[in-house]
């Protein structure tokens, strides 16, 4: 079973976010680190760009397949994990914590509201 | 039912991921690749690589025979090993191997586990003309790689053979951690190493005194994920990926295992005789990704709208943090520094061609 905390909001795209002061921590879900396997490298955003809820913002490499990752919110990128050109594989050991992808300033903050919660992602991934 | 390998149970203690391959469930990796593949780098790791073929070739041709099959010369001295492809007629590659000289008349030849059925297949359709014997010992010879430039430090205290006198690509047989074994200086990762040739009933003291010996340097188990990303840094061809039955030596930039400076016939001298001299339409190159990103094995490789060529095998090199990848383009295109774009996740990606290897500092003697 993967690590769902009640604590943060989900997206169908296997994105979680939670409120830090004036702006939204974006990471990869548990579940998605899993089905990813070993991830060694982070494509990341850059600081300043423009993020678009549900557009690719980014992409990870694991050994065996890539993924893009989407932002959950409308905003502006005003922070990412530099930690993880170093250490990509922080998003599997830790991925609520140390293995953080992005931070957003929100334009809408309403749009957090409508993602999708611990139980609705639980059901999203069929646990 | 895919075997075990008599460490198997030693993998499992570990922690290992394993997953089939080639017929044998083979650790993948036990923490993660990054880790592995730096510790190869900088200290040094252990690898069981007994999935590997062994065929023994005993005879009075047996150097003949070797040099009908093969394309490299198999007249060095016993002692001494060799790279070599085994081609086709057509000159498409129907492995890759090393040759271990053990004695005048006696070989071992030590092939890809994928291609074992093949080969074997294979060596045993040319036996005819050929006063040989050739013997499969790949169900009983295990095979521990240690790789790195703290090997050697971790070998000497297991075998009373002088180290110092074997070279790169060289052999004895011996004892090693008490056991009877072909210790040989070669490897597939770029470092300095052993790979130790034992048999099944003793491959466990074997690893056990290995990884007891390598403590003192972290010594780390090294799944099969690592030796990928160890090969490719140093552009090491990987049968199935970079080179197959519809690739040549020519193309492959292998010439320099084809003995066609001798006068030796050998199955596929006529066509890459031709081929080299007419020039290949193709050839395998190194590409650095100069942005983000990797491209993988099949992935398109553009110059402006035109698509000339494809990626064979890419990685991130963990040992220089950028993208890598080998890849057959068209002639005219092969030119180091020449900048072209792969395709990643839909995008086009900057990728330059560069000499091989990518990772350049290896201990390798």
């Amino acid at each position: 079973m993967s690590s769902i905390p009640d604590n943060v909001r989900y997206t169908e795209t296997h994105e979680w976010t939670r409120k830090d002061g004036d702006k939204y921590i974006v990471g990869l879900t548990d579940h998605a680190q899993h089905e990813m396997g070993e991830i060694v490298m982070a494509e990341l955003p850059d600081v300043g760009s423009d993020a678009k809820k549900a557009e690719s913002i980014g992409g990870l490499e694991a050994v065996k397949t890539a993924e893009d990752f989407y932002s959950p919110l409308d905003g502006e990128v005003i922070e990412v994990n530099e930690e993880l050109e170093a250490n990509p594989s922080l998003i599997n050991e830790d991925p609520y914590g140390q293995g953080w992808l992005f931070a957003v300033k929100a334009t809408d903050e309403t749009q957090f509201d409508s993602l999708l919660s611990a139980e609705d992602y639980k059901t999203h991934i069929g646990e | 039912m895919d075997k075990k390998t008599p460490l198997y149970d030693r993998h499992i203690a570990l922690g290992a991921t394993i997953q089939p391959f080639a017929g044998y469930l083979m650790p993948i990796k036990y923490g993660t690749i990054q880790k592995e593949h730096m510790a190869v780098r900088n200290s040094v790791g252990a690898f069981d690589l007994t999935h590997m073929g062994e065929f023994r070739v005993t005879g009075k041709d047996s150097t003949a025979f070797l040099d009908h099959l093969l394309t490299n010369d198999a007249d060095v001295a016993p002692g001494k090993a060799y790279y070599s492809t085994m081609c086709y007629p057509d000159g498409g590659i129907v492995d890759d191997l090393i040759v271990y000289r053990i004695a005048d008349e006696n070989y071992l030849m030590v092939v890809n586990a994928a291609n074992l059925e093949k080969d074997w297949a294979w060596v045993q359709s040319h036996l005819q003309d050929f006063d040989v014997k050739v013997e499969n010992e790949s169900d009983d010879t295990a095979l521990v790689a240690i790789q790195g430039p703290k090997a050697q430090e971790v070998c000497k205290v297991l075998t009373d053979s002088d180290l110092d006198s074997i070279g790169y690509y060289e052999h004895t047989t011996g004892t090693f951690a008490g056991v009877s074994a072909l210790i040989a200086r070669t490897g597939y990762t770029g470092e300095d190493g052993f790979e130790i040739y034992m048999k099944y009933p003793d491959a466990e003291k074997v690893w056990d005194s290995v990884m007891e010996a390598g403590s003192k340097y972290d010594i780390t188990a090294v799944g099969l994920g690592a030796r990928d990303t160890l090969r490719l840094e140093v552009g090491y061809p990987l049968y199935g990926n970079d080179i197959d039955h519809s690739t040549t030596p020519v193309e492959a930039k292998l010439s320099w295992v084809v003995k066609l400076k001798t006068d030796k016939n050998f199955i596929g001298r006529e066509f890459i005789e031709q081929q080299k001299a007419e020039k290949p339409g193709r050839y395998l190159v190194g590409m650095n990704v100069t942005g983000k990103g990797f491209p993988r094995h099949g992935t398109p490789v553009f110059s402006g709208d035109r698509k000339v060529g494809i990626v064979t095998s890419g990685s991130i090199a963990p040992s220089l943090g950028t993208g890598i990848c080998l890849g057959y383009v068209e002639r005219g295109f092969q030119k180091t520094g020449n900048e072209l774009e792969a395709e990643v996740r839909g995008r086009r990606i900057p990728v330059k061609v560069v000499k091989i290897p990518f990772y350049k500092d290896g201990s390798r003697k």
